[in-house]
C-alpha cells in the first residue's frame, strides 16, 4: 500500500559542502580564514619552503657523497661533506674505544634496549622483575662489559670511551641516579624532622646555586690538587657524579612541586584508613605527585641529556666533543666539513630528545585517563 | 689582573702538589708504568688530532712518541690525555701527566710562577697575516698593508699586537674586531677586510677551510713571539733533561742528516764523531760514548727516537709542512744554518 507522494526510501545523502569539510574546509578554516591570515600563511609558507629547499639543496643536491679526503669536498659551491661523516661516524659512536672491542658497547646498548622496551610498553608483563633487572643487574653487566678486566675481557679505560657512548652513559646514569635521589630530597625537604629538612634544603640550594660548568670544573681541575698524589679518581666518574648531583637538585624541586599539588586531604585520608606515614607517602601521595611532575621531570631529563655536552670542558669526548675533534683533522679540512658535522649532531640530539618528549606525552595521556570521571 | 690571580692560585696549588709529587723521579715512574703520560690538545690541526682509527697524530703527539721511544724503546708506549687550555697546568702539577706537549706558549710568568719548566721550543709560532691574492695582488709583506682593514678576534693579544706593530712601523690601518673567530673569518671571506690576522699556524689551518685555499696567501712575517714547547714539572731535573735532550736530539739529527730511513745505516757506516756520539756508537777502542747512560737512558735512546719517529724536519713536514695538507713553510722553524731558529747544543 503505497502512497504516491510518500517516499519509502531516504533521499541519498549529499556530501557536506566542500567549503566547510575535507581538506579544503580544513585549509579554509585553519590557514585562510581571512585576508590577513591568508597573507601570513603565504608568507610563512614561502619562508618554510625556502628553508626546506636550502637544506635539501645543501644536504643532498650539492653534497659530496664519495671520496677519501678533503679534495672530495673542497670544490667551489660544495654542499655537505658526507664522506667525512662516513669515515668518522664509527668514532663518533664509540669514541676511542678499541676497534676490535666495539662489539661490547653494541652489546650493552642492545641489552639495554631489550630491557627497556618491555618497560616502556604499558601492558607488557613482569614489570617488577624487569625493573629489578634494569636497575640492579643491568648497570653491573654494562659496567663490566664496557670497562672489561673480568672474564678475559680486555680492560678499556674510561679515557678511551667517547662519542655517543659517553653521552648515553653519562645521561642514563645521571637519569637513573637523579630521579630516586631527587624524590628522596623532595621528601626530605618537606619532612618534619629539622635535621633532615635542613640538610635537604642546604643540598638543593647549594647545587642549584652553582652553574654546571663550575661543578664539572671543580671536579676535574681542583679536586686532583686536593687529593693525595697518585690517587686519581676516574675523570668520567667524577663528571657523572657531578652531573647526577646537579640534576638531582633540580629533580627534587620538580617533585616537590608535584608533592605540593597533592592536597593535604589525601594524606589525612590515608592516615585515617590506618596506613602508616610511609605507606601513605608511597601508595597515595607519591604516585599522584609523580604523575603531576612528569612534564617537569622529562624536561630535566632532556636538559640533562643536552647538558652532557658540557663534559667537553673537562676534556671528555662526548658526541659533540668527538665531532669537534674530528673537525681538526687536516685530511678533511674543507669549507663545509664543520657544518656537516654539526648538522649530524643536531639530527642525533633531536632524535633522542624528541623521542623522550613523545614518550612522556604518551605516559601523561595514559595516566591522565585514571583522573577522568 | 684576573690572569695574575689564576696564576697565583695555580702556583700555590702547585706548591702543594709538588710537595707530594716529587717523591719518586718521573723517569722511574715512566719506566714502572711502561708508558709516557702525555698531555695534548683536544684537537688542533697539525699538532694533535685523532684519526679515524683512534690514533693520535700531529707534531705535539710525535714529540711524545719520540720521548717514549727514547725512554722505553717503543714509540707506541704513550698514553695521550687530551686537555683543555684551563686544565693543562693542573694536570701536570697533579701528576696526571708526565709531559705537557700541547701548543703551550713559553712565557716568563708560566716558566717562573707555576712550578713548571719549558724544555724547548718545538714550534716558533707568532701572529701572522693572511691576504687574498686575487683582491690584493700587490701585498707581499706586512708593510704593504698600509691603510688596510684588518679582521681579528676582539679581546685577545692579537688586537694589541697589531696596534703595537703598526704604530711602531708608522703605518695607517683600520681594525675590525669580532667576538668570535669564525665571524672574523667570515668577514674576511666576504671581503669586508683586506687581511685576517691570528697565529700563523692558525692561519694555515683556517686557509684550508676556505673556498679556494690557494687564493689566500699567508704573509711570511710574524709580528709577535709565540714559542710553543713541551712543559714538565719543576724540581725533577733528570726528567727535564730527558725531555729537553730528546728535543735536541731530533734537531741535531736533522742537522747531521740522520733520518728515520738512514739512521741504522749511518750508525754502522758514519765516521762523523758527532753522529757516533749521538747514536751511542761504541768507539774503536771499545769505549762507549755514554751520553745516554749519563742521562739515565739506554745508549740507543736517540737512535730509537729518530728511527721510530723521525728527525725534527720529518716530524714537521709530515704533520704541518710540505707533506701535509697544511703546507706550512718552515720559516722560523728552519734549522739555524738555513736561516731559521731551530738550534740544538752539540752532543759532546
Amino acid at each position: 500500500m503505497s502512497i504516491a507522494y510518500v517516499r519509502e526510501t531516504d533521499a541519498p545523502l549529499r556530501a557536506p559542502p566542500v567549503e566547510t569539510s575535507g581538506p579544503v574546509g580544513w585549509l579554509r578554516e585553519n590557514l585562510f580564514p581571512n585576508i590577513w591570515s591568508s597573507l601570513l600563511t603565504l608568507l610563512l609558507g614561502m619562508f618554510l619552503a625556502y628553508i626546506v629547499w636550502s637544506v635539501l639543496d645543501w644536504a643532498v643536491l650539492r653534497a659530496a657523497w664519495t671520496g677519501t679526503d678533503r679534495a672530495a669536498c673542497a670544490f667551489e659551491g660544495a654542499g655537505a661533506c658526507w664522506p667525512f661523516v662516513w669515515e668518522k661516524f664509527p668514532q663518533w659512536i664509540f669514541g676511542f674505544y678499541p676497534i676490535d672491542e666495539r662489539w661490547r658497547p653494541v652489546a650493552v646498548i642492545v641489552i639495554g634496549a631489550l630491557g627497556l622496551a618491555p618497560m616502556l610498553m604499558p601492558n607488557a608483563p613482569g614489570k617488577q622483575l624487569n625493573a629489578l633487572f634494569l636497575l640492579v643487574a643491568y648497570p653491573v653487566i654494562a659496567f663490566y662489559l664496557l670497562a672489561g678486566g673480568v672474564f678475559g675481557l680486555e680492560p678499556v679505560e674510561t679515557t678511551n670511551w667517547g662519542g655517543l657512548l659517553v653521552t648515553l652513559v653519562v645521561a642514563v646514569t645521571g637519569i637513573v641516579i637523579s630521579l630516586p635521589l631527587g624524590i628522596l630530597l623532595a621528601l626530605g625537604r618537606r619532612s618534619e624532622l629539622p635535621a633532615v629538612r635542613t640538610v635537604s634544603i642546604a643540598f638543593i640550594e647549594l647545587w642549584r646555586g652553582v652553574p654546571l660548568v663550575t661543578v664539572l670544573f671543580m671536579a676535574s681541575v681542583m679536586l686532583p690538587l686536593f687529593l693525595p698524589n697518585g690517587l686519581n679518581l676516574d675523570k668520567l666518574m667524577r663528571a657523572i657524579v657531578g652531573l647526577s648531583l646537579f640534576a638531582s637538585a633540580y629533580m627534587a624541586e620538580a617533585v616537590r612541586g608535584g608533592l605540593q599539588a597533592v592536597t593535604k586531604g589525601q594524606t589525612e585520608a590515608g592516615l585515617a584508613l590506618g596506613l602508616s606515614r610511609w605507606q601513605t607517602t608511597r601508595k597515595i601521595v607519591l604516585p599522584q605527585a609523580l604523575r603531576i611532575s612528569i612534564p617537569n621531570i622529562v624536561g630535566i631529563f632532556i636538559g640533562l641529556f643536552k647538558d652532557t655536552t658540557l663534559v667537553l670542558v673537562v676534556s671528555i669526548y662526548d658526541f659533540l666533543g668527538i665531532i669537534n675533534a674530528g673537525l681538526q683533522d687536516s685530511k678533511w679540512a674543507a669549507p663545509q666539513t664543520a657544518n656537516t658535522g654539526y648538522f649530524v649532531a643536531a639530527i642525533v640530539y633531536f632524535i633522542f630528545c624528541y623521542g623522550m618528549s613523545r614518550y612522556a606525552l604518551f605516559t601523561e595521556r595514559r595516566l591522565a585517563e585514571s583522573g577522568r570521571r | 689582573m684576573k690572569n695574575k690571580l689564576i696564576t697565583l692560585i695555580l702556583g700555590t696549588a702547585a706548591g702543594f702538589a709538588i710537595a707530594g709529587a716529587a717523591s719518586a723521579g718521573t723517569l722511574d715512574d715512566v719506566r714502572q708504568h711502561g708508558f709516557v703520560q702525555c698531555g695534548v690538545s683536544q684537537g688542533l690541526m697539525g699538532f694533535s688530532v685523532p684519526d679515524a682509527q683512534n690514533n693520535w697524530t700531529g707534531m705535539d703527539v710525535d714529540f711524545c712518541r719520540a720521548i717514549a721511544a727514547a725512554v722505553l724503546g717503543d714509540s707506541t708506549k704513550v698514553k695521550f690525555t687530551p686537555l683543555t687550555a684551563k686544565e693543562r697546568f693542573t694536570a701536570l702539577q697533579s701528576g696526571e701527566i708526565d709531559v705537557l706537549s700541547r701548543n703551550t706558549t713559553w712565557t716568563m710568568s708560566r716558566d717562573t710562577s707555576l712550578g713548571l719548566k719549558f724544555a724547548g721550543i718545538m714550534y716558533y709560532d707568532g701572529q701572522g697575516f693572511m691576504v687574498n691574492s686575487k683582491k690584493n695582488p700587490n701585498v707581499k709583506a706586512v708593510n704593504d698593508l698600509a691603510g688596510a682593514t684588518i679582521c681579528t678576534q676582539s679581546g685577545t693579544t692579537t688586537e694589541l699586537n697589531i696596534a703595537d706593530y703598526f704604530k711602531s712601523q708608522k703605518l695607517e690601518y683600520k681594525l675590525l674586531t669580532f667576538e668570535k673567530n669564525d665571524e672574523a673569518i667570515a668577514a674576511y671571506q666576504d671581503g669586508r677586510c683586506d687581511s685576517y690576522s691570528t697565529d700563523q699556524s692558525g692561519l694555515y689551518a683556517q686557509r684550508l677551510k676556505m673556498q679556494v685555499p690557494d687564493e689566500n696567501v699567508v704573509l711570511p712575517e710574524i709580528i709577535s713571539k709565540e714559542p710553543l714547547g713541551p712543559v714538565v714539572r719543576q724540581g725533577d731535573d733528570a726528567w727535564f733533561n730527558v725531555v729537553k735532550w730528546v728535543y735536541f736530539a731530533l734537531v741535531n739529527a736533522e742537522e747531521l742528516g740522520l733520518n728515520s730511513k738512514n739512521v741504522e745505516e749511518m750508525k754502522k757506516t758514519s765516521t762523523n764523531p758527532e753522529v757516533q756520539r749521538l747514536l751511542g756508537v761504541v768507539a774503536a777502542d771499545g769505549t762507549a760514548a755514554g751520553f745516554g747512560i749519563g742521562m739515565g737512558l739506554e745508549e740507543g735512546w736517540a737512535e730509537a727516537a729518530i728511527k721510530q719517529v723521525g728527525n725534527y724536519g720529518e716530524i714537521f713536514d709530515r704533520n704541518v709542512g710540505k707533506d701535509s695538507p697544511l703546507k706550512i713553510a718552515r720559516g722560523k722553524n728552519e734549522l739555524w744554518m738555513n736561516g731559521g731558529l731551530q738550534y740544538a747544543p752539540p752532543v759532546r
